[in-house]
C-alpha cells in the first residue's frame, strides 16, 4: 500500500524553505513570495492526487512551472521604454545576494549569483536546485522532468558560463 | 504561525480547498487542539493526546488538506474559553459528526450531547437514550472514542454506583470537568 499523504501542514513545513530558496534563486525575493503562494495553493488543489509520488520532486515541479508562468507574464507586461532584461537581472541579482547570504557566502559570491540570473531558465533552475536547494543530480532531474544526465549537463553548462563571467569580473577589477 | 500560512489558508478557505482547519487552544487542562471542516467542529484533542498523531489521523479520516487556520476556529475557542471560565453552560457551535461511527455509536454521542451542564447520567442511561438499554458496554465504547470530548460531554456519563469510570484524558481530567460543573459525586 502506498504511504498515506501527510497532513498538508506537515508537507508545507517540510518543503517550504527549499521551495522558497528555489524561487528566490529563480525570481528574486519580491516575486518569489507571490510565486510561493501560487505554488502551494496549486499544490493544495492537486494534493489528494499526489499520493504515492515523490513529494519533494512534485512540489519543485509545480514551483518551476509557476516560475516559468511568472517569466512569461513579466515578459508580456514589460514596458518597451525601460530595459526589461536588465530590470529582471537586477531583481534576480538581489535574490542572489539573499541566497548567498543565507548560505553564508561572502559578498564576492553574490556576484556569482548575479551571473546566475543571466542564465537561461532551464540552466538557472538546474544550478539553483543543485546548489541553493542542495539536491542531488537525480533529484534535480526529477524536479525538472529530465534525466539525471540532462540535469548534470545543464549544471555543467551553467557552471561553464559562470566561470566565464567570474573571469570577466576579475578582468574588470 | 507564519503570515505566509495564514494568507495561504485564507485563500484556500475562500476557494473551498481547506477541508480541515485546526488551531491550538490553551485550557486549564493544558493545550488542546480543535479542528473544523466547513460543516463544523470535527475533532477536539485533549492535552494528553499526541497532536502530530491527531493531524495524521485527520488527514487519513477526513482529508489530507489540513492547515493551521485559527480564524475558522474563533467561535470554538471563544466558547471553550467561556466554558472554562464558567460563563457558558451550553456549546452552540455546529458539529461535524463524521468521525464517529454512524448508527448506535453516533446515537449515544448525540444523546450525550443533550445531557445538561452540571448533570450526570449512567452508561445504561446513555445506552437507553440511544435506543438500546442493554448495550451499555457498547455505549462505553462509543463514549471512549468520542472525537469531540468536552463539547460532546462524555465526562457527564459515569458508572451507576457513582464511580467516575473511564475517560480518554484520564480520570483526573474527568473529575476536574465534573468539579468545574459542580457535578462531582
Amino acid at each position: 500500500m502506498a504511504e498515506a499523504l501527510p497532513p498538508f501542514q506537515a508537507f508545507l513545513d517540510e518543503h517550504m524553505q527549499p521551495v522558497r530558496a528555489f524561487l528566490r534563486g529563480m525570481l528574486g525575493p519580491h516575486d518569489a513570495e507571490d510565486c510561493l503562494q501560487e505554488t502551494f495553493l496549486a499544490a493544495l488543489r492537486a494534493y489528494p492526487r499526489a499520493e504515492g509520488t515523490n513529494l519533494r520532486a512534485w512540489i519543485l515541479t509545480i514551483a518551476r512551472r509557476k516560475a516559468l508562468d511568472h517569466f512569461r507574464s513579466r515578459a508580456r507586461s514589460a514596458q518597451p521604454v525601460a530595459e526589461p532584461q536588465g530590470l529582471i537581472d537586477r531583481r534576480a541579482a538581489q535574490s542572489g545576494d539573499e541566497v548567498g547570504t543565507r548560505l553564508g557566502m561572502s559578498p564576492r559570491h553574490s556576484e556569482i549569483w548575479a551571473a546566475v540570473a543571466e542564465l537561461p531558465p532551464s540552466q538557472r533552475a538546474a544550478v539553483v536546485l543543485r546548489f541553493a536547494v542542495d539536491l542531488r543530480y537525480r533529484e534535480v532531474g526529477e524536479a525538472l522532468g529530465t534525466s539525471e544526465e540532462a540535469a548534470r549537463r545543464n549544471v555543467h553548462e551553467a557552471l561553464k558560463k559562470l566561470r566565464a563571467s567570474a573571469a570577466d569580473l576579475k578582468e574588470m577589477a | 504561525m507564519s503570515e505566509f500560512v495564514d494568507r495561504l489558508a485564507a485563500r484556500a478557505s475562500e476557494e473551498g480547498l481547506l477541508d480541515v482547519a485546526y488551531a491550538t487552544v490553551d485550557t486549564p487542562l493544558g493545550r488542546a487542539l480543535v479542528a473544523a471542516t466547513p460543516r463544523g467542529l470535527v475533532r477536539l484533542a485533549l492535552p494528553n493526546e499526541d497532536l502530530d498523531r491527531v493531524l495524521v489521523d485527520l488527514a487519513a479520516g477526513v482529508s489530507p488538506r489540513v492547515l493551521e487556520y485559527p480564524a475558522r476556529l474563533d467561535e470554538a475557542r471563544r466558547e471553550l474559553d467561556e466554558y472554562f471560565d464558567r460563563r457558558r453552560e451550553r456549546f452552540e457551535l455546529p458539529l461535524d459528526w463524521r468521525l464517529s461511527h454512524p448508527g448506535f455509536h453516533r446515537r449515544v454521542l448525540r444523546a450525550t450531547a443533550r445531557v445538561p451542564f452540571g448533570k450526570v447520567i449512567s452508561y445504561r442511561d446513555a445506552a437507553e437514550r440511544a435506543g438500546n438499554p442493554r448495550a451499555f458496554r457498547a455505549a462505553g465504547t462509543a463514549l471512549g472514542s468520542n472525537p469531540i470530548p468536552i463539547v460532546v460531554p462524555c465526562h457527564r456519563v459515569i458508572r451507576s454506583g457513582g464511580d467516575l469510570g473511564n475517560y480518554g484524558g484520564g480520570p483526573e481530567m474527568k473529575r476536574f470537568l465534573l468539579e468545574l460543573e459542580g457535578a462531582a459525586p
